[in-house]
């Protein structure tokens, strides 16, 4: 209860924050004409990163067999969900005429880089939302036959949502289906969704962004941020909830596997991202380049490469890493790296224009979020982890029909 | 009084088009009756003065009409969104910046920002004091948009707020912009501003009809840039930076007659390019810009002459 109640008191800052700069403008944020993207592009980017995880988990684990991770299916799912739509929310607080959101329909253009991501980021959400409700539809049937559920709205609910779900063999094969479609469109379309919004920045000149290699970069980063979210949530529902004996030791041991893999990749990209220009030390790159490497952003930079990737390669590579407390302390290592490397990428780039940043206000030349913007950004991190909670609190976290399925088949297999 | 207006009867005529558009809003405004904006009384209430007036109607007959119906229209647009969209038909805008004139006066700047109402601080025009390498001599670099004919901002704006007109001219349409600022992001040239918060307006200036052509008055949370002002070279002027230049910087043409000037002096594009080697900004980044630079040499005046103008912390670049 006080956790929700923190989590509603964040959003309602968050809001109150966005009323005034609804009413002043955008001037309540310090971003300006060269920092003109701030915190709000970067937790974008952040949110849309963290919902890829869902297909990781749902769809190609699914895919490639691998059975283990079953009981983690939903977890990806809420948080893909969740992290969609305030990805979706933070785009619309970022804009300057939030009313004239229709033109993106009424005078929509095709070759805008946006246009693109509004189509993909729309598709992933509904298919995301299909996969996190269709398996969940023997669960509501199970749910259904509880008697001692209270208040009753929630029991109308679940019966509003599930009541003609019987079980058949015809339903069972329906949903089968739709589930195994569903897995295989949303891999490209995961694919689609973070290579489309690393080309918000890949299809522009500016040095830090002008880069051949930011669809995969960012598409690593973000499996990467993903699965440290779902290892924190694994652990903190574990523990509430007490399913220790659904959400097993193994699953921490090999989630932490997979995170050495996915951290592994990321560093690969980063390598390619920074160095290959560094070792060519281009006029305008090496501006962007020192102030990374060391200036500016240089302890942030740091920060994000060894706290949020380094270190957490080198705890997991330890069978006592991969205990689900270190892994928690792990998971929330890269989550809060992963954050802040999405601020590395959006800002720094803005702060090396090609021009001289001249003949203009001081103001203009740096940028540190006002608090309109940290309580908005805030207030919707805080939004996604409400609308996981509320969720939580009605629908099992751990995919009962499923599971019990799985352990049924494994059981007959020996 | 009858009244035709279907656009291609406004457009035609040249020496009477003036006289015809006068004709022309009087009708609109009684036409426009029901439009709460207009602040025309509906027929009967008008007080009629007895003294007639003629007019040349749009279908060329001379008629009268009572004085009383004759109000001053500032609010009605003289040209339609999708004209101001299309541009001047025949033409391709060019200009001409010459650095071995510019001692940093900043006049252009002035002027710019004056007559576009452009936010305290910001300016849509900016003098760089640049310097390109370490040996090299300092000079001054006036920058306006560079009206690219492959503008990146063009390519990635989401709704066609941003445009490239047939006469080369890329606008803005501050009425359908959604404030993305992917544009700013896309522009090499730095030269796109926000409007963060609602402009500072004179009552008159805020109250007129906005255009795509004048770009006033500008509008909270979209973004503005410099336009080539249109609506000048419409009256045949010459665009404010060119004209408030002392030292005949700017020279403003079309690329089809093959001529620019900067009011005093008139010159042949081509060969201006060709004797002065003139060349443009990141040629390299492929976005052809309509701005053509001719180089710092031979200078009217020691960079020295222009420091005074400049903040101490944004000297000597490179």
């Amino acid at each position: 209860m006080i956790w929700t109640g923190i989590l509603i008191l964040f959003c309602l800052i968050g809001v109150y924050a966005y009323y005034r700069q609804l009413s002043k403008g955008l001037v309540v944020t310090n971003m300006r004409d060269y920092v003109s993207w701030g915190i709000y592009i970067s937790n974008f980017v952040f949110f849309v990163a963290i919902s890829l995880v869902g297909s990781l988990i749902t769809a190609i684990f699914r895919l490639a067999n691998i059975h283990w991770s079953t009981p983690l299916t939903r977890i990806a799912e809420i948080i893909a969900v969740s992290a969609i739509t305030f990805a979706s929310i933070i785009i619309i607080v970022d804009m300057g005429r939030p009313e004239r959101l229709v033109n993106l329909v009424a005078h929509g253009r095709l070759q805008s880089p946006i246009t693109w991501d509004v189509i993909v980021i729309g598709t992933y959400f509904f298919i995301s939302l299909l996969l996190l409700y269709i398996p969940m539809l023997p669960d509501l049937k199970i749910l259904n036959e509880q008697k001692n559920i209270k208040p009753g709205w929630i029991k109308r609910g679940y019966k509003f949502w599930g009541g003609f779900w019987k079980g058949t063999k015809e339903q069972s094969k329906i949903s089968r289906r739709s589930i195994i479609i569903l897995s295989i469109m949303i891999i490209p379309v995961a694919f689609c969704i973070h290579t489309v919004t690393s080309w918000l920045f890949a299809t522009t000149y500016r040095p830090g962004w002008d880069s051949t290699n930011f669809g995969a970069y960012f598409v690593s980063g973000a499996f990467l941020v993903g699965a440290g979210a779902v290892i924190i949530a694994m652990y903190v529902f574990r523990k509430y909830y007490h399913l220790e004996k659904y959400i097993t030791e193994k699953h921490f041991d090999r989630m932490g596997k997979a995170l050495v893999l996915l951290a592994f990749l990321y560093l690969y990209f980063n390598i390619n991202e920074y160095l290959v220009p560094a070792f060519k030390m281009k006029k305008p790159e090496e501006a962007h380049l020192t102030q990374l490497f060391a200036g500016e952003f240089a302890p942030l930079f740091w920060f994000a490469i060894i706290v949020g990737m380094v270190i957490p390669v080198i705890v997991l590579l330890f069978k006592k890493g991969r205990k689900p407390l270190p892994m928690f302390v792990i998971g929330i290592m890269v989550v809060v790296g992963a954050w802040f490397k999405r601020y590395l990428i959006v800002t720094p780039t803005l702060l090396h224009p090609f021009l001289p940043m001249q003949d203009v206000p001081q103001s203009y030349k740096h940028y540190f979020p006002s608090w309109e913007e940290w309580a908005i950004a805030i207030g919707t991190l805080a939004g996604a982890l409400l609308i996981i909670t509320i969720f939580v609190r009605l629908f099992p976290i751990i995919p009962i029909q499923e599971t019990i399925t799985e352990q049924n088949e494994k059981n007959e297999g020996k | 009084m009858s009244c035709n207006c279907n656009k291609g009867e406004c457009n035609g005529g040249n020496s009477r088009r003036e006289f015809l558009l006068t004709g022309l809003m009087a009708g609109i405004a009684l036409a426009g009756c029901g439009d709460k904006k207009t602040p025309f009384k509906t027929e009967g209430d008008v007080a009629l003065t007895g003294e007639k007036v003629k007019l040349l109607s749009v279908d060329g007959e001379v008629i009268e009409v009572d004085r009383a119906y004759l109000k001053p229209v500032p609010d009605l647009p003289t040209l339609s969104n999708s004209e101001e969209r299309k541009g001047i038909a025949g033409k391709k805008f060019v200009m001409v910046i010459d650095l071995a004139r510019c001692k940093n006066l900043k006049k252009c700047q002035s002027a710019c920002n004056h007559m576009h109402y452009v936010h305290p601080g910001q300016s849509w025009i900016k003098v760089y004091s640049m310097k390109d390498s370490e040996h090299s001599a300092p000079y001054w670099q006036p920058t306006t948009c560079m009206h690219c004919d492959e503008p990146p901002c063009v390519k990635v704006c989401p709704v066609d707020a941003t445009f490239k007109r047939q006469d080369g001219i890329v606008s803005i349409d501050s009425n359908r912009c959604i404030g993305c600022r992917f544009c700013m992001a896309a522009c090499p040239y730095s030269t796109r501003v926000f409007n963060w918060e609602e402009p500072e307006l004179p009552e008159e200036i805020a109250d007129q009809h906005y255009s795509c052509e004048t770009s006033i008055p500008q509008k909270k949370g979209t973004v503005g840039k410099c336009d080539f002002c249109p609506d000048m070279v419409r009256k045949g002027e010459l665009p404010h930076c060119v004209s408030a230049c002392p030292n005949g910087v700017f020279m403003f043409g079309d690329m089809n007659e093959d001529s620019v000037t900067n009011g005093a002096e008139t010159f042949r594009f081509s060969e201006l390019i060709k004797d002065k080697s003139g060349y443009r900004l990141m040629e390299d980044l492929g976005t052809k810009p309509s701005v053509y630079y001719l180089p710092p040499v031979h200078r009217n005046f020691p960079y020295e002459s222009g420091i005074e103008n400049q903040q101490p912390q944004d000297l000597h670049h490179h």
